[in-house]
């Protein structure tokens, strides 16, 4: 009997020898297939099982986390959610991430190989780095201002260093707490429907996802084709321009609001906003050097990132001359988000060179150290230096004496061209309200500020709403806050 | 003629050195596995808050008691028992412990880890019962019968009860849920072990001869058949197709180790391939295990997540190398059967290939001690029952192992002395009780259990004899 209990025992020894080979199969030789597999939840696991880094503006974190003892276990907390929202963007463990909180998702959630202080450390030892903290360009005095400024109006500011691309401002109203999405439960999912079932859509962020009809700040671009073109080489000369505009091609007959338009000069018709003027001067320039022009700017740019994606602003190049008439003083599919006629306005105050927007100054570690930097890049040149200064001295005249007085500030120069954009099927819908601008401290060197605001009120009197009126008071607003004034 | 290693070195001269009793390294070994055992349960709740877990005195001194208790009973009643037995019964049974604490701590609405800890003293004192009452293992031969009929009685029982999870196979008694079928295993292999022992060379070398195969008679093959189809044929209506698969593989061991025909392996494993192919065709339980068997990730293919085999997966892939360490693995993504049926998922992911392979190790020095007792014994009873009860525990260790690593399809069965299941606990105790009653036959028959075998030593003599006929036609009949 013994020599057959030998071999059962041998049997034996053979069944613990295929479980240990399958046991290595497993987990080692297999294990990278099943970690990567989509359906394994131990990434999501391990990526929500430490607090996440933080996003700073001014210095302060405006970001946090909670425990939450669940199993995906921190969950993002926010300071004055609402008024950072179009900036930070939302965290949520069910929805993902987007805005900054997307963008540099990397950096916050720790799995940037650029957080670990030895290369492919943390693959040996399976490690997570801390998460990293994103520093913003961010000034929260203008950004409480403009946030502010619109109160419970809808619409959208951004605003930026014009010498440096820095955003310094991005706001969108309605805005929505973005700690309503972290976590869980079944209230981030109700929070989540309702959200995006809102009327109102308050997680759109309007400053850089939305575009508009800019209107007749869009002159600010015509102005600077007609310039550079050498259509007109006087601001102060009469420009030939008749009231009303026949568009060429066809029977539509342009007017204008104010009066004095019919051949003014480039000045007069910039500070009372004439649409038969620019209208005409748009088709003096043409199609290509229009597209030109407004390319210069960022329009019809697809791949800006501030470092989140922002939607193009559009100048339509297919048109016929009154479509291109028409798409001059911002309207037919002349489109722009906030961000791109803050561009305008900076470039304007910047010598005619737009810098690349950006909204992160640097990323650095859980101790601080500097993970990289954002440097400056010119993105391109708008314009001729000379033109830029033309443009100055026509945005100067507008809050000086024209229809932008509201946005003027003690102790600074302060350039605007206001907008109003008409929109909807034969323009039956509320207008938006428009004010890019500029300013520059009195014992500044150049300016300091340029901002876009955007106001599109569908409760106010139709005529109450103007971009001197509703917008201007907001961007001045802003300015002063970054100004110190 | 004697076959090679039969009873001509197995069986000793006159007895000249008592074998060590070695009582002082099971001691040494038993507190070595009960502070691993507090070590991992210290480590978890390290792991999980950062504090050493409020119950960690309490659950070593609990352990620590009961199986210095369970040492006592041994140097008093088995001195010459294997060393090793116990110490790793405490080490596996701790560690169970701890990774159902852990468990519970993801699942803090359902502990299950006071229950198990109820279950495991209450297997302990069997353990101590079993070493202190039965003296001798022999007298259960005479229970033959009796335990074949209490064997059915357990298994038939729960068809009377409703089913749980699939299976009919709980009985639920005041809040209690016993799983008769475990106790089965033990008097199952008490039945094989008496029966083949008694019947053993007329099932070997009676009967008609047809080409080369030796046919037993039916009236001493019948009874053993029927006894078995029935086991296997009330599993089967009861789904718990591990234990069925536990039972065939017993038998057919069993019957190979008793007759030494190569022949009946040939003949099982043909049975055992069609019922297999034949059950994994029609029974659309078994059905779907081979299925997901096959295609682990065919779930997460059609959009439904993963399944509870991806998950065990997910997890001992996730374990790597060395592990996540205690308390910081997410095996409990398997859902409801991660303390019962997949413990080792845990064992897997939070200890590594490493631990893995040490538990692996340790049920494997576990059977072959169970081995060595039924190689050093002289009747062939014993020698049966221990090859049987460590046949069990390696056949068990096989195919839940086997089933949660995706090397066989999935069967649902506990692991032995790690798996959440008090029925589990207390019988796995009680074959240890057993093998450390076989063991200290087969040692102490060359020292101090003369006096022992100076009864029975006509027995034995009669034992040798047979076993001398067996070896001398043996070198000719297999």
């Amino acid at each position: 009997m013994t020599r057959y209990i030998r071999h059962a025992a041998a049997f034996c020894a053979l069944l613990l020898l295929a479980l240990l080979v399958n046991a290595t199969r497993i987990q080692l030789v297999q294990a990278r297939s099943y970690d990567e597999n989509p359906a394994n939840r131990r990434h999501t696991i391990a990526r929500y099982g430490q607090p996440r880094g933080d996003i700073l503006v001014g210095g302060k974190p405006v970001t946090g986390s909670k425990d939450s003892g669940q199993q995906f276990r921190y969950e993002r907390t926010y300071k004055n959610g609402p008024l950072y929202a179009p900036v930070t963007g939302f965290a949520s463990q069910v929805y993902g991430t987007n805005l900054l909180e997307g963008a540099e998702d990397d950096i916050l959630a720790g799995t940037d190989p650029l957080l670990s202080p030895l290369p492919l450390w943390n693959d040996l030892t399976r490690a997570r780095n801390p998460g990293g903290h994103v520093v913003t360009t961010l000034d929260p005095a203008a950004q409480r201002a403009a946030y502010e400024g619109l109160g419970d109006r809808r619409g959208a500011v951004a605003a930026l260093e014009p010498s440096t691309g820095r955003i310094l401002a991005l706001v969108s109203t309605p805005s929505y707490n973005p700690e309503e999405l972290s976590g869980t439960d079944s209230a981030v999912a109700q929070a989540w429907t309702r959200l995006n079932q809102a009327a109102d859509k308050p997680m759109l962020n309007r400053a850089v996802r939305q575009t508009y009809p800019p209107g007749s700040t869009f002159k600010v671009v015509t102005a600077a084709a007609a310039l550079d073109a050498g259509v007109v080489e006087d601001v102060d000369e009469p420009t030939k321009s008749p009231d009303p505009y026949r568009l060429p091609g066809s029977s539509v007959r342009l007017t204008n609001e104010v009066e004095g338009c019919a051949d003014a000069s480039l000045r007069y018709a910039f500070a009372w906003s004439c649409n038969t003027v620019f209208a005409k001067l748009g088709v003096n320039v043409g199609v290509a050097g229009m597209r030109a022009a407004a390319a210069g700017f960022g329009f019809n740019e697809r791949q800006l990132r501030v470092p989140f994606r922002v939607s193009p602003s559009t100048f339509d190049t297919r048109v016929d001359q009154a479509q291109l008439a028409l798409s001059s003083i911002g309207q037919y599919n002349t489109r722009a988000t906030p961000l791109q006629m803050a561009m305008v306005a900076g470039a304007v105050a910047n010598n005619g060179s737009v810098r690349t927007p950006h909204l992160v100054e640097r990323t650095t570690t859980d101790d601080g150290d500097t993970v990289s930097a954002t440097g400056q890049r010119t993105l391109r040149q708008a314009m001729n230096p000379a033109t830029a200064v033309q443009l100055r001295g026509l945005m100067t005249d507008v809050v000086e004496r024209g229809t932008g007085k509201n946005a003027a500030i003690p102790g600074a120069t302060v350039g605007g061209k206001s907008g109003t954009a008409q929109h909807g099927v034969h323009n039956s819908g509320t207008p938006y309200a428009w004010f890019i601008s500029w300013a520059k401290a009195d014992d500044a060197v150049e300016p300091g500020v340029a901002v876009a605001v955007v106001v599109e009120d569908a409760e106010a009197d139709r005529g109450d709403i103007s971009g001197g009126g509703d917008a201007a008071p907001i961007a001045r607003d802003v300015m002063g806050a970054v100004l110190g004034r | 003629m004697l076959s090679p290693g039969t009873t001509a070195q197995a069986d000793p001269p006159a007895p000249v050195v008592p074998l060590p009793r070695r009582r002082g390294i099971e001691f040494t070994l038993i507190v070595v596995a009960v502070l691993l055992s507090v070590y991992g349960y210290c480590d978890v709740g390290i792991a999980r808050t950062g504090s050493v877990p409020p119950g960690a005195v309490g659950y070593g001194a609990g352990l620590g008691v009961l199986a210095l208790l369970a040492h006592l009973a041994v140097r008093l009643r088995a001195p010459n028992a294997d060393p090793l037995l116990l110490p790793i019964g405490v080490l596996l049974n701790g560690l169970g412990l701890v990774l159902i604490y852990r468990l519970d701590l993801e699942t803090p609405d359902d502990p299950a880890a006071p229950t198990q800890l109820v279950w495991s003293t209450l297997g302990m004192g069997l353990f101590i019962a079993v070493v202190v009452l039965l003296r001798d293992h022999r007298v259960l031969q005479r229970y033959t019968y009796v335990s074949v009929v209490s064997a059915l009685v357990l298994l038939v029982l729960p068809i009377f009860f409703p089913s749980v999870n699939g299976a009919r196979i709980w009985v639920r008694v005041a809040g209690f849920s016993i799983q008769p079928g475990e106790f089965a295993k033990v008097l199952l292999a008490v039945f094989f072990a008496g029966y083949l022992a008694a019947n053993r060379n007329a099932l070997a070398y009676t009967g008609r001869r047809v080409w080369r195969l030796q046919l037993p008679t039916g009236r001493v093959l019948g009874p053993i058949v029927a006894i078995w189809l029935l086991s296997v044929g009330v599993l089967v209506l009861e789904r718990d197709l591990g234990t069925s698969l536990l039972f065939f593989g017993l038998f057919v061991i069993l019957l190979y180790v008793a007759t030494g025909r190569t022949g009946w392996i040939a003949v099982g494993l043909l049975l055992a391939a069609c019922g297999a192919v034949a059950v994994g065709w029609l029974e659309p339980h078994v059905h779907s295990r081979v299925e997901d068997w096959l295609h682990p990730f065919a779930s997460i293919e059609a959009g439904l997540g993963p399944n509870q085999l991806a998950q065990s997966l997910f997890s001992f892939a996730a374990g790597g190398m060395l592990g996540t360490g205690l308390g910081l693995g997410h095996s409990v993504l398997i859902g409801f059967a991660a303390k019962s049926d997949f413990i080792l998922a845990t064992a897997g992911e939070e200890l590594g290939l490493a631990g893995l392979s040490a538990i692996f190790l340790l049920y494997g020095l576990l059977v072959e001690r169970g081995y060595r007792a039924g190689l050093a014994l002289r009747d062939p009873f014993g020698r049966l029952l221990a090859v049987g009860l460590a046949s069990i525990v390696a056949l068990q260790v096989f195919v839940i192992a086997g089933g949660v690593t995706g090397l066989i399809p999935l069967t649902g069965m506990a692991m032995p002395f790690l798996a959440q299941g008090g029925s589990s606990v207390v019988t796995n105790w009680i074959i240890v009780a057993l093998l450390m009653r076989l063991s200290d036959s087969a040692r102490g028959r060359s020292g101090t259990a003369q006096a022992e075998e100076a009864g029975g030593s006509e027995r034995a003599k009669g034992i040798e004899g047979i076993e001398g006929i067996q070896g001398a036609e043996g070198g000719v009949a297999p």
